[in-house]
């Protein structure tokens, strides 16, 4: 019974914008020391490949940027089903804060995607079956996104949004199925990296690259989350003593 | 259960019939979208062949899109909706109804004229079938997905491009497969293992999307 | 026996009311009142159980409305201050319709007679577009008559509607009542319903 209590206590916002203030410049920090870490493996450590030469380094951005931009749709997924099930104000938050990170993954994945392509295969585009269905779910980040902000009440948009998220998480093992279909039968070129063996220090470089990414979606989001939760509680009690006393810190520093 | 089912459609229907511009026009979008392309590309027979299942399905896609609007904005707007929302049954059933009769004026008008369309592409009668029959097992996804959208965006400002938005990236895999199966046809391989998939998506979404439309249509109402 | 209890309603950032509650025994009938926004139309969305209450519950019988659902669904009839009928059908069609939709039995000559009462004798197979606003209410209203379901939920029933019309539809309210049934309703008129209790609950 105290656990449930601790957890309510926890998701409610009064208690947890103070708690994600404090965190986000740790998660900050963390973001530029394993960002730093991992572009000197990336660019300087790992070696060249006798492949793809230098242009290959653009995947120490690209592959992190894909992980996370299907990660950060999953994590939406879960908050949106929380919020469903629970009716918790929390998650419809949640998933409004991490949507725009998730695009921008999306966005940064299918432009480094295309800086990559250019050396490997001649083409800025190609229709592989990763590159394609990470356009598709950029679509579907983008159509969550305009779906939310065109319904004007917070709770119908947080729930909308919510089904939308859980529709389109039942649908993405279908698309990437019959895209993968689709590439085999039309013999598009596919990347692969699993053939070349991969250098222990080009691993390293991804995987600090990947914790980059990592802490700077969270901290994005937390601080996302903490103007959303202002914005929308601002006739509630705490968010009037917090919106006050921003306000004091800045007449005294003026 | 079959009931109510039975008792949308009715309606549905005898309200389609009484306002058959609205099919109409939907069909004629089709016919002429798809006419359009070969004026685009050039008359070459081979060329045209090549294109012609993924200008029907696109095409079929976006008359399909046309229609779906409109799905439950209707019955929003004089209350009805209301009163569906409050017949003693699952608000999925209902959904159900509405979805199969709205394939019945929008799918298989589509899937009656499309051979006549293929035959302007210069496709063998064996890829006519299949062509015919894709668009027969995939526009009733297609309706069963749309409503989802139609549902999400009911009584939104610019609901119509939003609800595209929406739902024509869901239509992707009905769209590789449908074409898939014309264009596997046409290369010699043979469509069944296409249409198969084709059925088993079709099939899953009337399962699965009446109720997540029925979810959204509550959301919308409250 | 319809029961509220603490219901309270927030409808975007402001809390309508809460802390409400009411008993609602068979022949009776509950009259809301309270000025535009008060939550009254709110307040009948959650009675149909389209507005899920921020907190408190509903019961019809005894039993919470959420968990009956269909059952509950059974026994509601509801008019809201939309007609809900199709323009493109006839009077006759829209009420054949809305019965068939709401698993009620509703024979064509019954159907007939509830138009002849609502005084559209002779219009029965006039699409609703050619007819007037006043005439197009009376199409809605037409679904009461032969109505036997216990609740009535009624929103703004009275508006639109000439004197001997609105008596009309008082008399339709108190041989409900008197059946035993009970209604629930909004209006800003005043209105004497002849039979039964009536309570007032007043909003804002």
């Amino acid at each position: 019974m105290t656990d449930r209590f601790n957890l309510y206590r926890f998701a409610s916002p009064a208690t947890f914008y103070p708690l994600a203030g404090r965190m986000i410049p740790w998660f900050v920090v963390a973001a530029v020391i394993f960002g730093a870490a991992g572009l000197w493996f990336g660019m300087l450590v790992a070696p060249t490949d006798f492949q793809q030469g230098e242009g290959y380094r653009i995947i120490f951005i690209h592959v992190p940027a894909s992980w996370m931009s299907m990660f950060i749709y999953l994590v939406m997924a879960f908050w949106a089903a929380i919020g469903l099930a629970f009716n918790t104000r929390l998650s419809g938050m949640m998933t409004q804060a991490l949507a725009p990170t998730g695009a921008l993954m999306a966005f940064l994945s299918l432009w480094t995607g295309a800086l990559w392509g250019k050396p490997m295969w001649g083409a800025w585009w190609v229709w592989d079956a990763r590159l394609t269905s990470e356009l598709i779910l950029l679509f579907l980040y983008i159509g969550y996104l305009a779906l939310t902000a065109a319904i004007d009440d917070t709770r119908r948009a947080d729930k909308a949004g919510a089904l939308l998220l859980l529709v389109g998480v039942v649908n993405i093992p279908i698309i990437y199925f019959s895209v993968k279909w689709w590439n085999t039968l039309h013999q598009g070129s596919s990347v692969n990296f699993a053939k070349s063996s991969m250098a222990v220090t080009m691993l390293w470089g991804m995987l600090l690259m990947a914790l980059c990414f990592w802490m700077y979606s969270i901290a994005v989001a937390l601080a996302r989350v903490r103007t959303i939760m202002l914005e929308r509680e601002r006739n509630t009690d705490w968010a009037r003593a917090e919106l006050a006393g921003e306000k004091a810190v800045g007449e005294q520093s003026s | 259960m079959f009931k109510i089912i039975l008792a949308v459609i009715g309606r549905d229907l005898k309200l389609a019939m009484r306002r058959q511009a609205d099919i109409v026009s939907a069909l004629f979008f089709f016919i002429i979208v798809v006419s359009l392309f070969p004026l685009g590309v050039g008359p070459e027979p081979d060329l045209l062949r090549k294109l012609a299942p993924g200008v029907l399905w696109v095409a079929a896609l976006l008359a399909t899109m046309l229609s779906l609007p409109r799905l439950f904005a209707d019955d929003h707007r004089d209350g009805t909706l209301e009163q569906l929302a409050l017949a003693p049954y699952p608000l999925g059933l209902v959904v159900t109804g509405k979805v199969i009769a709205h394939w019945l004026v929008s799918g298989l008008p589509l899937a009656l004229i499309a051979p006549v369309l293929g035959i302007q592409f210069d496709l063998s009668a064996e890829a006519l079938v299949v062509l015919t029959g894709s668009i027969l097992l995939g526009t009733p996804a297609l309706s069963g997905i749309g409503a989802i959208g139609a549902a999400l965006t009911l009584g939104l400002r610019g609901g119509g491009v939003l609800l595209s938005l929406l739902v024509l990236p869901l239509y992707i895999p009905v769209l590789i497969f449908g074409a898939g199966a014309v264009d596997a046809t046409v290369s010699g391989l043979g469509g069944e293992g296409h249409l198969s998939l084709l059925a088993a998506l079709t099939f899953a979404s009337l399962g699965f999307a009446p109720w997540a439309s029925a979810a959204a249509l509550k959301i919308a109402l409250e | 026996m319809l029961e509220a209890d603490n219901l309270e309603c927030v409808r975007g950032e402001r809390r309508l009311f809460a802390g409400l509650g009411f008993r609602l025994a068979a022949g009776e009938l509950l009259h809301l009142q309270g000025r535009n926004g008060a939550g009254k139309t709110s307040l009948l969305r959650m009675l149909l159980g389209l507005l899920p209450p921020e907190a408190g519950e509903i019961r019809w019988q005894g039993e919470a409305i959420r968990k009956l659902a269909e059952d509950y669904r059974a026994d509601l009839c509801y008019l809201g201050h939309l007609n809900a009928i199709k323009e493109e059908l006839t009077p006759l069609e829209n009420l054949l319709a809305a019965a068939r939709l709401a698993d009620e039995d509703l024979p064509e000559d019954d159907a007939l007679d509830a138009l002849e009462q609502v005084g559209l004798a002779g219009r029965e197979d006039l699409a609703c577009k050619y007819l007037s606003q006043g005439q197009k209410r009376r199409v809605a209203l037409a679904r009461l008559v032969k109505e036997r379901r216990p609740l009535w939920i009624l929103d703004e029933p009275f508006v639109a509607l000439d004197v001997a019309a609105v008596d009309w539809l008082a008399g339709l309210i108190s041989g409900h009542l008197q059946r035993g049934g009970l209604a629930v309703m909004t209006t800003h008129q005043p209105v004497s319903i002849a039979a039964g209790a009536v309570r007032e609950l007043r909003l804002g």
